[in-house]
């Protein structure tokens, strides 16, 4: 089990092929923190926030740093895409896909809306049964043939095409400090210099002004459904609460130990305080949504506290990024 | 977050299961600690499931009203939009717009009928039978309840 669906999967297929990392390992190696808010996409009328890069980006940036071959692959022909799963699993091979979860017949059923960006793997085959690790149940589940064909040529948004990816050869030996240092240099480019004002912190600041015109602009309906949508990217199943920040503040413990720097654990506290102010966030948001809010101007409040979030995680990157210029 | 912060508010929406949460103990050390939900979080996911029955009530509403086909009603019970029924089922956006009008629909031969009662995965019956009174999506879909709390 673990928290976000693409660490886990990424986690388990190296482990399979010896390579022990920890699931906050994987997701600082894999730059798996981010931020993004763009209005202009919407989905089921509502903006786009998320706090991940796109889909498989951690597993190809993970995979590239430690010098593992892998393959990717996606299909036209579903029978095809399954002949060649089950090729795999004959020889032993775990293959990690892309699914959808609306047809995911043993997911919690309150989460199964038409999301086609969860990650699962097959492990083994018993006639029209298939043996499904997913990172966020407890104990190997079944899968019938026809929801595991289902889901994985889900349609909708950001279909996956049958996409499967698995290693085909992992290094005798690999340089885990040069990956953790690429992995957070990423992440701090990412987080304080993309250009546009949707991506990393520029990204927050923007959300933080539109959400004060919310209510104004859309009514106190649609504005609590913007306002939802926030905090369900940030509180969706695997990111391990807060938008992943406290998953990042266990990377950069780790890797503190790892690195011998104690400075990286200074920043991981700070993370960790980043994180907090997150969940600040979500029970200010939940406050909202229930009528439970005190203040007169309650997205003015929630406003100004996205904008303290955006200040003190500008200062932890800044640092962050000051720091691993030395490692 | 502390260890001891980590939220155990439970309304069953995770079916079960618990989730992995990041979280320090008393030295300062991250750990992992198993959480069923948090009341934020779970107020946000409801508000997406009540708007998913709000859109199918008001669909089914326009079907009583004469103003829609069941094919705009179970698309929306489905959660489908138009660009899914269309990869699904393989009829244009047009043709099946046009199968949201009483009308039309009245008239359709067996095979778009067949077509549409496998894509929702209804029998025909219920395609001319919409439910007589309101649906919840998850209850009708997965046969799944959530569980109150105060």
């Amino acid at each position: 089990m673990s928290a976000h669906c693409e660490n886990g999967v990424t986690a388990n297929l190296l482990r399979f092929h010896g390579i022990e990392l920890s699931e906050p390992m994987i997701f600082g190696i894999g730059s798996g923190l981010f931020f993004s808010y763009m209005p202009f996409i919407k989905m089921n009328g509502i903006p786009v926030t998320s706090f991940r890069p796109l889909p498989g980006a951690i597993f190809k940036r993970v995979t590239k740093r430690l010098g593992i071959d892998v393959e990717v692959k996606r299909f036209r022909n579903e029978k095809t895409s399954m002949d060649e799963l089950d090729k795999l699993i004959e020889k032993g091979i775990p293959a990690g896909m892309v699914v959808g979860v609306y047809d995911l017949s043993y997911f919690p059923p309150a989460y199964r809306f038409r999301f086609n960006a969860h990650n699962i793997i097959a492990v083994g085959k018993n006639n029209d049964t298939y043996y499904i690790s997913d990172p966020i149940m407890e104990k190997i589940e079944p899968l019938k043939y026809e929801d595991l064909l289902k889901t994985r040529f889900a349609k909708g948004t950001y279909k996956p095409k049958g996409k499967m990816y698995y290693i085909n050869n992992v290094p005798e030996s690999y340089d885990i400090n040069t990956a953790i240092v690429k992995g957070i240099k990423h992440t701090c480019k990412d987080m304080l210099t993309i250009p546009v004002p949707y991506f990393g912190l520029k990204g927050i600041t923007t959300l933080a002004k539109h959400v004060k015109k919310w209510p104004q602009k859309l009514g106190e309906r649609k504005a609590k459904l913007y306002l939802g949508q926030v905090v369900r990217m940030q509180e969706e199943i695997g990111t391990g609460g807060a938008g992943f920040r406290f998953l990042y503040a266990a990377f950069l413990q780790e890797a503190s130990g790892i690195m011998n720097s104690p400075e990286l654990n200074d920043i991981s506290e700070q993370m960790t305080q980043v994180g907090d102010l997150w969940r600040e966030f979500g029970v200010a948001a939940g406050r909202i949504f229930k009528d439970r809010h005190s203040g007169e101007h309650p997205y003015d409040e929630v406003s100004q506290l996205l904008l303290k979030i955006k200040n003190e995680e500008e200062k932890t990157f800044i640092n962050l990024n000051k720091i691993v210029k030395k490692l | 977050m502390k260890k001891e912060e980590v939220p155990q508010y439970d309304e069953n929406l995770l079916n079960g299961i618990k989730e992995i949460q990041y979280a320090v103990d008393e030295e300062g050390n991250y750990t992992e600690v198993k959480s069923p939900g948090w009341e934020p979080k779970n107020s946000a996911l409801k508000q997406a499931i009540n708007l998913v029955d709000e859109i199918i009530e008001d669909a089914r509403q326009q079907v009583l009203e004469g103003k829609k086909s069941p094919v705009f009603f179970y698309m929306h019970l489905k959660q489908m939009d138009l660009k899914i029924l269309k990869e699904e089922s393989g009829f244009l956006k047009f043709s099946i717009k046009r199968h949201f009008k009483p009308m039309v629909f009245k008239k359709l031969p067996d095979r778009v009928l067949l077509k549409y009662t496998n894509v929702f995965g209804i029998t025909k019956d219920q395609l001319f039978n919409i439910p007589k009174e309101p649906v919840k999506a998850l209850e009708y879909n997965f046969s799944f309840k959530m569980k109150e709390q105060n």
